[in-house]
């Protein structure tokens, strides 16, 4: 893994061997369609470098056993491995503590569990919970639940044209009724870096906790929960790297103590009676039942990966990747990038006049150019853009210039093959 | 390897461009919305059905040009047909679209240029597409039988 960081003529202006870090990636080397996959669907999943493939099989095929329960080798083995992934994941976030870490099967079921337990403590009849224009579904839809259940009102912040956040707006809707803030680190679908050390501190100066939905930023930009202060902070494994069905939850341990258990089951109870049960102590109490054990050994994997990689650096190559794609893009023809912000990752999305984003995804496949077109589980936002759904190209530490220029290319093909 | 020009051919990107039926017709008494809750894509289809015939068809809304394509197809392909007729090829359009093998049948209606839709099925995440306007023609008969007998 040092090589990753060794300078070599492929490198970048800071050293970054960008071809270093593909060939950990078997996924990267094969064609589609004829043509060397390019792959820039990354905000809605990740490839998986080598270390996350062997930390799975090496559960497979060596430590295969149930965790906290099981008095044999393989038992302790696989116990030991959890646990260390606790810790990896709290050194990661820069957590406190490893009991502020619960294991989640993502970033959906973190943002579920919130909603379901210290939702329900949080806010009453009349109460308002405040998100933004810019939310994925998934920190839409358990807030908009909650709220139906309990008589409260789900209130949106809206965003400019460019994708930001309008502060004034925003401070208008922090109001005494407002009792959780929830809101996305980064959007999905825009890629805007949301200002978060100051909207946490304008909600908290109203004793409004906060909920971050970080899915889309782990990968992309160094995250320290400390630093922010957010009372709660998800994120899924798959996007950075890991294996699919895997997350986590952070939370402040005084919150986490007083929250009521989840899901009922196995592993999350100190003893049970007919008559009563009492529960677990944190953070085993939200974690009913075996859970997905390899996906968290693997997550803890690719958590070291990108730590290795160096967040800085990674993030330092995809911003330059960023700033190439933005002016190829701005100088198609016809063509209208959505989301401008100010600071932003490398998420693309953009419209071609006249050409549907389904077609684009159709075509650009066929050059083996991995695209997403859709809305993006963010129908709202769509509406704020007005139109149905976008093209989004979303960068990754292992994308490169070239491939860059290859999607330039490309939809100047589409465009042509289309007219 | 599905190659696509067998998807994107010459018929579809001109019903694409210049769709056929792009309307509501005045005296239109049967309509169905259709969505695709993949993209987000929405279209509206007319029928001014009459004694069970088509005497007029239209179609309003966005997509891709699969979809828009299909659906002015369709337009130009069942003006003037009975409602039976139209059962009939949604029957058969959605066989073909899907890719299900069919039997050797007389009775069933000829394709004509709807066979330019066939590439479809070597494209799994585009079949919906291409069914959005058959399937919104399906309810729309459905939903026009009650009318009718109402109006009868």
């Amino acid at each position: 893994m040092a090589s990753l960081t060794t300078p070599s003529r492929a490198s970048g202006p800071a050293g970054y061997d960008v071809e270093a870090v593909r060939r950990e990636f078997p996924a990267l080397a094969q064609a589609v369609n004829g043509h060397p996959l390019i792959y820039l669907d990354n905000a809605a999943t990740t490839q998986k470098p080598r270390v996350v493939l062997a930390a799975l099989r090496q559960y497979y095929e060596r430590d295969c056993a149930n965790i906290h329960r099981s008095i044999h080798t393989l038992g302790e083995r696989a116990t030991e491995a959890y646990e260390h992934a606790r810790r990896v994941t709290q050194r990661f976030l820069g957590a406190g503590s490893a009991r502020e870490i619960v294991f989640t099967a993502g970033a959906t079921a973190g943002l579920n569990l919130i909603a379901q337990t210290f939702g329900r403590m949080q806010v009453g009849p009349g109460d308002e919970i405040l998100v933004t224009a810019m939310e994925h579904h998934s920190n839409i839809v358990p807030w908009q639940m909650l709220g139906q259940e309990k008589g409260a009102r789900l209130v949106a912040a809206p965003i400019s044209d460019a994708g930001e956040l309008i502060w004034e707006e925003f401070e208008r809707r922090l109001t005494p009724r407002t009792r959780l803030l929830a809101i996305t680190h980064v959007s999905n679908a825009l890629g805007t870096i949301n200002p978060l050390r100051r909207l946490i501190a304008a909600a908290h100066a109203q004793k409004i906790p906060v909920v971050v939905d970080g899915a889309q930023a782990v990968a992309h930009l160094p995250v320290n929960v400390a630093e922010l202060d957010c009372d709660f902070y998800v994120f899924s494994g798959h996007k950075i790297y890991a294996p699919t069905g895997v997350g986590v939850l952070y939370g402040k341990s005084e919150w986490l103590e007083r929250m009521p258990p989840w899901q009922g089951g196995g592993d999350m109870i100190r003893s049970v009676s007919f008559e009563a049960t009492s529960y677990n102590r944190v953070p085993y109490k939200f974690e009913a039942g075996t859970p997905n054990i390899a996906g968290v050994i693997a997550l803890a994997a690719a958590l070291d990966f990108a730590l290795q990689l160096g967040l800085e650096a990674s993030a330092a190559h995809e911003e330059r990747l960023r700033q190439l794609a933005t002016e190829r893009l701005k100088s198609i023809p016809r063509l209208r990038l959505i989301g401008e912000a100010r600071e932003k990752v490398g998420v693309l999305s953009f419209v071609l006049a006249g050409i549907h984003p389904h077609d684009v995804s159709t075509l650009l496949d066929q050059q083996g150019i991995a695209v997403r077109a859709g809305h993006h589980c963010a129908q709202p936002l769509m509406d704020r853009f007005g139109v149905p759904a976008t093209s989004r190209a979303s960068l990754a530490a292992y994308n490169t210039a070239a491939e860059i220029e290859a999607l330039a290319a490309g939809i100047a093909q589409v465009q042509e093959m289309m007219s | 390897m599905p190659d696509w020009r067998e998807l994107y051919q010459e018929l579809i990107l001109d019903h694409n461009r210049r769709p056929r039926n792009f309307r509501r017709p005045a005296a239109a008494n049967r309509e169905a919305q259709g969505f695709n809750s993949l993209c987000g894509d929405r279209l509206v289809l007319y029928l001014q059905l009459r004694d069970g015939v088509i005497d007029d068809i239209g179609f309003q809304g966005a997509g891709c040009a699969i979809s828009t394509a299909s659906a002015s197809l369709l337009t130009e392909r069942l003006k003037g047909k009975t409602a039976a007729e139209a059962e009939a090829l949604f029957r058969r359009m959605h066989a073909l679209l899907t890719g299900v093998p069919e039997p050797e049948d007389p009775a069933q209606p000829e394709l004509g240029k709807l066979q330019a839709l066939a590439g479809v099925a070597e494209f799994p995440t585009r079949v919906k597409c291409a069914t959005l306007a058959w399937h919104t023609l399906h309810a729309a008969l459905a939903g026009g039988q009650a009318l009718v007998s109402t109006e009868e």
